[in-house]
């Protein structure tokens, strides 16, 4: 994001903004540049239109209450409470003070966006800004008001105190001199900025802000939204990846009961974000939408990918595999090639070598995708969103209208784990509520909003899938077991490749390449921890083998590896902090004393550099001979630097991680037979159930001197290595390949 | 065609298809959103509502098979969070995405009526037919205990 030397200069003078409120209290807010320079993150997240417009992130209210705005998505990683606690605590008010509002989709806002773990290292210190700047300004105010020093004042509870004269004010009665003060200069506010061992919210277990509608059963998610007149709508899309309606039989399921608009729709657009072919289905309730799907006859024009299949894939894989030892160009893009490991091969005193996989994978949110848009006769779209990127221009391409026709509300998600960083519902129901629009002016009829909701079976059928991963590994060791020689070669279904990864750094040899399976036609995006959340499986899982090979402790070797330097690390990679991650979590699981364990129950370790965090985990796993597998506990140690925002929330989604992790392991893939997605539902799609969690989960976060950072998504990935290294531990036998279901194991 | 159903105590008539699930009769018939669709095969549980007293997935109850049975939603277990399993959800700060508490919430209602003070056995046993995507298991379980205890932490 390019930064336009008028809005820095603007930045540099004031960034604050104050407007008074008619009938007493005041706005606070801020121009938007210093959200808007912040770096994008991993994975690409796009280009975001931003504004000068100041926006509003403190009301003041006459009664000393305030409003502050919750700007992000919300998709259940608690992020509605995390922000606005950062803005409270530097504003120093209570938390029982603030009442919260979901900001809508704005410019003004910088960007408003859920993915990559980005949300707390891009907008902590930001949102400490709005909220110091403002503690500033009151201070100042009653600082004139009283005629005294501001440094003999402090802040509680929305109230400025002067101690020695026994003189209180609330913010709210020093709102009007605030409103007409000139707001501080940055690094002013940045000097008032509290001392981070006096935070009274952050840092501190707030709950959840929709607990309560969610426990008593509030219209509180996207799919709740009903609207006065709303209508239903379902959009068949053909099974095969990039395949086109030709016909349907759209009378025959016009005339079933509650039916009131059946037509196709042609495609638009490109990528991720655009309008698929199909039929759509409007009805006066969902389930009659969908039930004319059993009358519904298209024909389809299935396209090429319907020649090709998992299987192939595999095929290919195992063809390419012939080239794993060719090096590729230094310096390329995308692998890796440091040293010689052929000739380090050629002289080790013992190779390793592996073949790994793991599947493609679908997010299946529990919420299915879904979205409501209401078109209207001036050609204006308002539209009800649960992306993680919500964009104005998806719902205007499928509308093909302009965005800034378009109103986006931000609404919350029943999870996202990547699934909606990508927006094709908006697309398809900007596409469905201006044909219906239109169709019921022409029967003189007034326009209603239309909600699209995709059944769970078209919610596996057509997502941007987690690419699987064909790998195959080489390693090489000295005499001493010392790692001299690494090699991944992935034979790629735009897989990942780990030429950033650890043990890059750490070996003087270092090779990642890889060749591409083609063709393949899969759409594949981003999930939970892209980068790494099948790579880690993979790395980890080969490096514990390698371990195993030269007969050291994996946990030790592990840190033997890290204490001796090679070249140059993965980018942002600091060994010290993998380090004290696998360390504490050695101590945390009594690691040391794991052969005390009876037969049949193992320890693994495993950790993972991902999304500027360290996660070490370690797995107590107990397998009975017929392969019944039962994870008895787990143990995480996790470096995202100096301030855990709301440690309540920051547990639970470490613990929901390693559960979904469990899923990863041993049910879920998505394979693909004639371009279609075998999985139908979640009964060949099975998520981890109570019964097979572990008893306890303990999480540890280690305090380090490092900004903070993201935890939605590194606390997934070294799960997955870290049960099936304990597998190993229980029972001998190595897992090369997730999921475990398809090798005759099960859950005890 | 027309039936008579009794929600949370209250009875309604609907003119709808005899094979219109029960879950799509509460959410776009009675306008009630607090059961919620996951999977339509009953296989997620977020559907779960208590059909006299026993907890049933409603995507796969057809209205026509309810009858004169009482149905009870999440909107029956209090409107402001005060019953005891509300009460310990909010307490230990369960949810994450929340989509599925309303599902496990009918679930563990039956079941502490059924077992006053269930053992983890028990209540993962119980519960077994609830998916919580996100993965709050632990604080679910814990949760049950909380509430069978009279909201003292064990």
């Amino acid at each position: 994001m390019k930064q336009t030397p008028k809005t820095a200069q603007l930045d540099r003078r004031s960034f604050l903004q104050v407007t008074a409120l008619a009938g007493g209290g005041i706005l606070i807010g801020m121009y938007v540049p210093a959200l808007a320079q912040q770096p994008a993150g991993r994975g690409g997240a796009p280009a975001i239109p931003w504004s000068l417009a100041p926006n509003t992130y403190i009301t003041v209210h006459p009664d000393n209450t305030f409003t502050i705005i919750a700007k992000n998505p919300e998709t259940g990683q608690g992020i509605r409470a995390a922000l606005p606690m950062i803005i409270a605590d530097e504003f120093d008010i209570d938390w029982s003070q603030v009442k919260l509002q979901q900001a809508d989709l704005d410019p003004k806002y910088g960007p408003q966006v859920e993915g990559g773990s980005r949300a707390i290292p891009v907008n902590y210190d930001p949102m400490r800004q709005i909220g110091a700047g403002g503690r500033l300004m009151m201070v100042t105010a009653a600082a004139q008001l009283w005629n005294v020093p501001a440094s003999e004042l402090t802040t509680g509870s929305g109230v400025v105190t002067h101690a020695a004269s026994k003189r209180t004010a609330t913010y709210a009665s020093l709102s009007a001199r605030v409103a007409a003060m000139p707001a501080p200069a940055a690094e002013a506010v940045k000097a008032a900025y509290k001392n981070p061992k006096n935070f009274k919210i952050i840092g501190k277990p707030i709950k959840g802000v929709d607990n309560l509608a969610i426990v008593t059963g509030k219209p509180s998610f996207s799919i709740d939204l009903e609207p006065q007149g709303t209508l239903f709508a379902i959009f068949d899309k053909c099974p095969v990846f990039g395949g086109k309606a030709v016909s349907a039989n759209l009378a025959e399921v016009k005339r079933l009961p509650g039916v009131k608009h059946a037509f196709i729709v042609e495609p638009a657009g490109r990528g991720a974000n655009s309008l698929a072919s199909g039929v759509a289905i409007v009805a006066e309730s969902w389930w009659q939408a969908n039930n004319a799907r059993r009358t519904l006859k298209v024909v389809w024009d299935e396209g090429p990918v319907a020649t090709q299949s998992s299987v192939g894939y595999a095929a290919q894989a195992k063809t390419l595999s012939a080239q794993a030892s060719s090096v590729p160009a230094a310096g390329g893009r995308g692998t890796a090639a440091i040293g010689d490991a052929e000739a380090a091969f050629r002289g080790a005193a013992k190779i390793v070598e592996a073949e790994y996989v793991f599947p493609l994978l679908s997010h299946a949110p529990l919420e299915p995708q879904n979205s409501m848009a209401h078109y209207t006769s001036d050609g204006k779209l308002e539209v009800w969103s649960c992306s993680q990127i919500p964009s104005l221009a998806n719902p205007a391409l499928g509308a093909g209208i302009e965005p800034d026709k378009v109103t986006m509300h931000l609404v919350r998600a029943g999870g996202g784990f990547g699934r909606r960083l990508n927006s094709d519902y908006d697309v398809e129901v900007g596409k469905l509520a201006r044909v219906v629009t239109e169709e019921r002016a022409a029967a003189g009829l007034p326009s209603v909003p239309v909600k699209l909701l995709w059944s769970r079976e078209d919610d596996l059928a057509h997502d941007q899938y987690r690419p699987g991963g064909f790998h195959y590994f080489k390693a090489g060791l000295d005499a001493s077991g010392k790692l001299i020689a690494f090699r991944d070669f992935v034979a790629s279904t735009n897989s990942v490749v780990p030429a950033n990864e650890f043990p890059r750094g750490f070996v003087a040899n270092f090779v990642a390449n890889s060749a591409p399976v083609t063709p393949f036609d899969i759409p594949t995006g981003a999930m939970r921890a892209p980068g790494t959340n099948g790579v880690s499986f993979v790395m980890q899982g080969f490096m514990d083998e390698v371990a195993v090979a030269a007969g050291k402790d994996p946990l030790q070797y592990r840190l033997d590896v890290l204490a001796s330097p090679s070249g140059e690390a993965p980018a942002g990679f600091n060994a010290a902090r993998a380090k004290g991650v696998l360390e504490a979590v050695r101590d945390m699981s009594d690691w040391n004393n794991r052969s005390k364990l009876p037969k049949g129950t193992g320890k693994g370790v495993a950790f993972q550099f991902a999304h500027a965090g360290y996660v070490a985990y370690v797995v107590e796993v107990a397998v009975g001979a017929d392969k019944k597998i039962d994870i008895t506990k787990a143990w995480a140690a996790i470096d995202v630097g100096s301030q855990i925002v709301n440690p309540s929330q920051s547990i639970n989604l470490v613990q929901g991680a390693f559960i979904e992790a469990m899923s990863h392991m041993m049910a879920w893939q998505i394979t693909i037979d004639k371009g279609r997605v075998v999985q139908r539902n979640f009964n060949n799609y099975q998520p981890t159930r109570m019964t097979q969690a572990p008893s306890t989960i303990e999480v540890k976060f280690l305090a380090t001197d490092f900004e903070p950072t993201g935890l939605g998504e590194p606390a997934l990935p070294p799960a997955i290595p870290a049960i099936t290294n304990a597998i190993f531990a229980a029972t001998g036998v190595r897992i090369r390949s997730v999921p475990l279901n398809a090798d005759g194991y099960a859950w005890v | 065609m027309a039936y008579s159903l009794v929600v949370n105590g209250q009875t309604h008539t609907v003119d709808v298809q005899a094979e219109m699930p029960l879950l799509w009769v509460l959410r776009d018939s009675l306008h009630m959103k607090g059961t919620k669709f996951g999977c339509g095969i009953g296989q997620c549980g977020a559907c779960t509502v208590l059909l006299s007293g026993t907890p049933v997935r409603s995507c796969q109850t057809p209205i026509s098979t309810v009858g004169a049975k009482d149905v009870a939603t999440i909107e029956s277990l209090s409107a402001d969070g005060s019953h005891p399993l509300q009460r310990a959800w909010q307490e230990l700060d369960v949810p994450q995405c929340g989509y599925c508490q309303a599902g496990q919430l009918m679930t563990a209602s039956a079941l502490l009526k059924r077992i006053a003070n269930p053992t983890d056995a028990q209540i993962e046993t119980a519960m077994n037919g609830n998916v919580c995507r996100c993965g709050t298991y632990l604080r679910i379980r814990e949760a049950i205990h909380l509430a069978a205890n009279g909201g003292r932490r064990a």
